[in-house]
């Protein structure tokens, strides 16, 4: 069928970029429906890696000798594409992290060092991630804060009355994602930053299901820090990225310490280097801060706005297909601002089942509580099964899936 | 009475009459529908074995000499292997228990469910089952 071509993206050549795609699993050929876990590498991703490790690979910063200059220069030059991807002003307001979970520990252990104190209240949201949960509990343990949260409505949307109800001038930060990893949902976080900065608050947002499908201007948003993890978005593992305004990061005392953020170091006192070094304790993840400049750089050719369009065509797709073939379908969350991700349950039937028989026809599906247990809890459901697409996956592989999920109700009813 | 290395045999030769990966899962799914439950009593927080995916519940009992096991699964493939890991120990001896080697897992093909990354609480079982047995052993 015509699935694969749109008047926007050439998806057949597109998925000539990803060589992974081409294999086959179980005999079947891969449909790859695990985005919101982790995305695919193109190959010039993949070449620059190993172009980095050929040619300029050294330590940053400090070295006079030219492979050193060389690879701060790559480096600086990932952090400054970074900057103009999710516009922010200054190319040092970009911290380097591991991932968005290091990016909210750093952010909350810095935090607990004076500057949230007992009283203080933190909200987050019933959509979070464990990792946009716990250290927001750890902190508020350690501080004797109070963590707040708001709640969701049947459709999976945070009822917007109850956070308005929950701001105070003792709210000291809100931390909600940008988009849901487990249902899809979209918040309205430039609203929900603008109503924090009203009492006072800072607004750090989760940005890892968001950055990978949508323009995000950390600016317009006027958010106070905004992360996203590198392999979500086509890069390697192992890096994040915590944008922070300024002037909060010149507050915020450092989070590790050892070598790259200090300024000057003697037994008795230690004094600390300026941004962006301040928070990049030990030596970085040199070469994924080089390559995720190229994974975005390649984002940023076919253009976002026409990878939003794509996956809007595939998520109604897949949510037609879904609602048509099973009656007993239930999907959680429904949205009505929602990324590509379709999370859902078929009758009674256990998601692990499902996921482990789809995986036998080549789909590769995510089962589970996807790390919010709060969430799954809220719908009384032990998990669900969720297809997350990204602008390489077609209508033809959501095909595959829907009849791979007819049979395996089949065998399972 | 059969030797654990007796089962084990006897389900590698069943599993050898399937050509293809369906009907393996299917006659698992059907294991799994036929395994006696778990008497709802035991069905408690103590006898849970949380694995991120799919949960178990394990009791155990004994009368002395053998150790008899019921248990429980919240998604049917899990209970489909439950059912196996059952019919191979239940009934038997505290060391033949321990000293159990579960391969027919690998020889059937199934393996990949007893791997720490699938988290449907298999191998916690397996390892609940033998200290049960190790603890009898010790009295």
């Amino acid at each position: 069928m015509e699935a694969t071509k749109t008047l926007e993206l050439n998806v057949e050549e597109i998925r000539k970029d990803f060589p992974i795609l081409h294999q086959k699993v179980e005999g079947r050929p891969l449909a790859y429906f695990d985005n919101a876990a982790s995305t695919q590498k193109p190959q010039v991703v993949i070449d620059a890696i190993s172009e980095y490790y050929q040619t300029i690979n050294s330590n940053v910063h400090r070295g006079v000798h030219h492979l050193s200059q060389k690879a701060t220069d790559a480096f600086e030059k990932g952090r400054s594409i970074v900057r103009k991807h999710l516009n922010a002003a200054q190319n040092h307001e970009i911290i380097f992290t591991k991932g968005v979970t290091d990016s909210i520990n750093l952010v909350a252990s810095s935090l607990g060092k004076g500057l949230i104190k007992e009283g203080d209240e933190i909200i987050i949201s019933t959509l979070e991630h464990h990792s946009n949960i716990v250290p927001w509990q750890m902190l508020c343990q350690q501080t004797g804060a109070v963590l707040k949260v708001i709640p969701v409505n049947d459709a999976g949307e945070l009822v917007q009355e109850e956070y308005e109800k929950l701001l105070s001038r003792k709210t000291k930060l809100v931390a909600v994602n940008h988009v849901s990893n487990a249902l899809g949902t979209v918040n309205p976080i430039a609203d929900m930053i603008a109503k924090a900065h009203a009492v006072g608050a800072w607004f750090l947002v989760d940005g890892a299901q968001s950055v990978p499908h949508m323009k995000v201007d950390v600016q317009a948003l006027d958010a106070d820090f905004y992360t996203f993890s590198s392999h979500k978005i086509f890069g390697p593992t192992g890096l994040g990225v915590l944008y922070g305004k300024e002037s909060i990061l010149e507050e915020l005392p450092p989070y590790q310490g050892g070598g790259e953020m200090i300024a000057e170091v003697t037994f008795e006192k230690t004094t600390y280097a300026g941004l962006p070094h301040k928070f990049e304790a030990g030596t970085p993840h040199i070469e994924a801060g080089v390559v995720l400049g190229k994974a975005l750089d390649y984002v940023n050719t076919i253009g976002l706005d026409r990878i939003a369009a794509y996956e809007k065509e595939l998520l109604d797709y897949g949510t037609e297909q879904l609602r048509n073939n099973f009656s007993n379908i239930r999907f959680i969350g429904e949205a009505k601002e929602k990324a590509s991700v379709i999370s859902f349950l078929l009758g009674d039937i256990h998601p692990y089942d499902i996921g482990v028989l789809l995986d036998k026809m080549g789909i590769a599906t995510r089962t589970g509580h996807h790390c919010t247990q709060p969430l799954m809890k809220h719908f009384g459901i032990p998990g669900t099964m969720r297809a997350s697409f990204a602008f390489y996956n077609t209508k033809a592989e959501i095909d595959q899936m829907v009849e791979a999920l007819a049979k395996a109700e089949m065998m399972l009813s | 009475m059969e030797t654990i290395q007796e089962r084990q045999n006897e389900i590698i030769e069943e599993f050898e009459l399937f050509d293809d990966w369906m009907q393996k899962y299917e006659y698992l799914i059907e294991l799994g529908k036929s395994l006696p439950l778990i008497d709802e009593q035991f069905k408690t927080e103590d006898n849970i074995i949380k694995g991120c995916q799919s949960q178990v519940w394990l009791h155990a009992t004994n009368n002395g000499e053998l150790v008899r096991y019921t248990a429980d699964s919240d998604a049917i493939l899990t209970k489909g292997l439950i059912a196996l890991m059952i019919r191979v120990l239940d009934g038997q001896a505290p060391k033949e228990i321990v000293d159990a080697k579960m391969d027919f897992v690998d020889a059937i093909g199934l393996k990949e469910h007893l791997s720490p990354t699938r988290a449907n609480g298999l191998l916690n079982m397996i390892k609940q089952m033998k200290f049960y047995a190790l603890a009898m052993q010790a009295k």
